[in-house]
């Protein structure tokens, strides 16, 4: 268990740390980054549940970011995998409710089930996976930065910037009296029991509060007012504009027309031309 | 239990966003006319502790399974519910950022199902009126075992209906209920008992942290009301996209069905294809029964189909030949001096 544990705080960590790195995508302005995402979310979602074809071309997106922000695909993939057992578990009663024949390949029946089971996991790995990009280009601080010039109420920016300013201490915390407990409970082997668990709980919370007060007194020594005032640069220049649109507008042509059935049909041409 | 964004439809989506976001908007300037500026470190530092919390399981006796805090109405306990609403949705977001738990579009259902619930229906019209100031442990354990178990059944039966509506899962409405709420009772108890647990500890040790929350009166019937006239507004909403929706889209085969052995038979070849070509449009890939006569636009789908295929891996192996050499060129452009650091 608490390897597990150590697991999830060095993860969180990790994408931290990928969000350091200087390339033409940690660049660009986290206001472009997250409207672009938005688009592409939108325009994944927005196709017919048995729709496949229409989906694959949208790899592109992640392919370039990839690309781009040189992030490390495995590791990415390795957290999708990490999340997908919900969604396989709901996706896999389509098969089963959904035994329509809609293709055959051979002697093999290919029903609307797993077709559209297929479809669900391809928008799984496109809408988590966009979100994952986003944070792994761009950091948390940033994209909370982001929010709030999009109009984010003031309040809720400064909660998440709180939250995650104390997350890594307080899961700290949580693991040194998970390593002390388990240090002391011999044949339980680490395992918590309730009443136990209570009281660790209980703990925790009030040396959270305790910490609060003492953050509260500290901000208010430093003139806090009520207000928190963030001093940060933002340049929306033509490369965000570019950025923005370009990819918007390719979502667009994607989902709209079938510009892959085209660019198909035109490559089936030119092998019948050639043979 | 966290709804992903796979499983949503735009609408449905949009629609939840559009819920939440008002609940956020509403809940933040009610904190900020009557702020305790004591609050915001506090509801930071406090949702740090619900994730903090959640890293640690206790072993269900009996069972070889954990359980662990899910935190919605600790938070309604202890901070009143705009607070616990707010703290709430900022957990969920880093949830949604950091572990892929559900995704962005699927943010807005996720701080509904989780935030609202407790925060505003278990906590106030629950817990509040069994506890009522005069928390006995009977009373701590009565209320928060109930409002956990009404919260969480209100939360998965809100994943059920935003399923559904959005039509991506085959599973029928019923047997998605039946898969879920017993699932989420078990659930609900286990955070029922932990809820009444630590607050009974907090209670004990130090009561003045609870008596300062339940001596504040500011989270009166104003953000309540307007969150349920949200609700119902939601409700409304949803219905009447999904009744549309369901007039306008039925079942790809029994259009098809409809359509095909109907009048339109006797009309000329291309009005026959023309409405093939209307049910692909909706449909990618269509069953083989249900057009007899029409074996030469079969192959033609046929055709477009393996051309969609074909077009589609062409521009996923384009996109990932780019991935490719974007990757290497910014290896060896590696030389950048580091702006910020």
């Amino acid at each position: 268990m608490s390897a597990k544990i150590d697991r999830a705080f060095y993860d969180i960590g990790h994408l931290d740390n990928l969000a350091e790195a200087d390339t033409p995508l940690h660049r660009l302005d986290p206001r472009a980054k997250l409207l672009t995402t938005a688009a592409f979310i939108v325009s994944v979602v927005s196709f017919g549940k048995y729709e496949i074809a229409g989906l694959l071309p949208f790899f592109l997106y992640p392919a370039v970011l990839i690309g781009l922000g040189n992030l490390p695909l495995g590791f990415l993939l390795r957290k999708l995998l990490i999340v997908s057992p919900f969604v396989i578990f709901i996706g896999i009663f389509n098969p089963w409710f959904d035994q329509v024949v809609v293709l055959q390949l051979g002697a093999v029946n290919i029903t609307g089930g797993w077709i559209s089971f297929i479809s669900l996991l391809l928008r799984f790995t496109l809408t988590v996976g966009a979100a994952l990009l986003l944070i792994a280009s761009t950091g948390f601080a940033t994209i909370c930065m982001a929010l709030d010039r999009l109009g984010t109420p003031r309040i809720f920016t400064v909660q998440l910037l709180l939250l995650y300013r104390y997350i890594f201490i307080l899961i700290g915390e949580a693991i040194r009296m998970i390593r002390a407990h388990s240090l002391r409970s011999f044949d339980r082997r680490g395992k918590i029991a309730y009443q136990v668990f209570l009281q660790m709980l209980g703990n925790l919370l009030l040396r959270s509060i305790d910490r609060a007060q003492r953050i509260h007194m500290a901000m208010l020594s430093r003139a806090f007012t009520g207000e928190i005032k963030v001093v940060r640069q933002f340049n929306f220049a033509y490369r965000e504009i570019f950025f923005l649109l370009g990819f918007s507008a390719l979502f667009i042509i994607l989902r709209v027309t079938e510009v892959t059935a085209f660019l198909g049909r035109f490559i089936l041409t030119l092998w019948a031309g050639g043979g | 239990m966290h709804m992903a964004d796979a499983l949503l439809s735009p609408a449905v989506g949009g629609i939840m966003w559009t819920a939440t976001a008002a609940a956020t908007v509403c809940c933040s300037t009610k904190l900020k006319n009557n702020l305790d500026d004591r609050k915001i470190p506090l509801m930071g530092v406090l949702a740090a502790f619900v994730f903090a919390a959640q890293m640690i399981n206790f072993t269900i006796p009996g069972t070889g399974s954990s359980g662990h805090l899910g935190g919605g109405l600790l938070l309604a306990v202890l901070l009143g519910p705009p607070a616990a609403f707010l703290a709430m949705a900022s957990v969920l977001t880093v949830q949604a950022l950091f572990f892929a738990d559900g995704g962005l579009l699927a943010l807005g259902c996720n701080i509904f199902n989780l935030g609202i619930f407790p925060c505003f229906i278990a906590y106030p019209l629950i817990y509040k009126r069994i506890v009522a100031g005069h928390p006995t442990p009977g009373r701590l354990l009565a209320g928060s075992l109930l409002a956990g178990i009404i919260g969480l059944q209100l939360g998965s039966l809100a994943v059920v209906l935003e399923t559904t509506l959005s039509g991506v899962s085959e599973l029928p409405f019923s047997s998605f209920l039946i898969l879920m709420q017993p699932i989420h009772l078990a659930i609900g108890i286990a955070e029922g008992l932990v809820t009444a647990g630590v607050i009974s500890f907090i209670w004990q040790t130090r009561p003045e942290i609870l008596e300062q929350t339940a001596a504040e009166r500011p989270p009166g019937g104003l953000p309540i009301k307007a969150v349920l006239a949200g609700l119902a507004l939601a409700t409304v909403l949803t219905g009447g996209l999904l009744s549309r929706y369901a007039s306008e889209r039925p079942d790809g085969l029994e259009w098809a069905m409809f359509k095909v052995p109907g009048h339109e038979k006797l009309e000329a070849p291309a009005g026959v294809h023309q409405s093939l070509q209307g049910i692909q449009d909706k449909t990618a890939l269509l069953p083989d029964y249900g057009f007899r006569d029409t074996e030469t636009t079969d192959a033609g789908r046929l055709g477009t189909s393996a051309a969609g295929m074909i077009g589609s891996l062409l521009v996923l192996l384009v996109g990932l030949g780019l991935g490719l050499l974007l990757k290497k060129r910014g290896k060896t452009g590696h030389g950048h001096p580091h702006p910020h650091v």
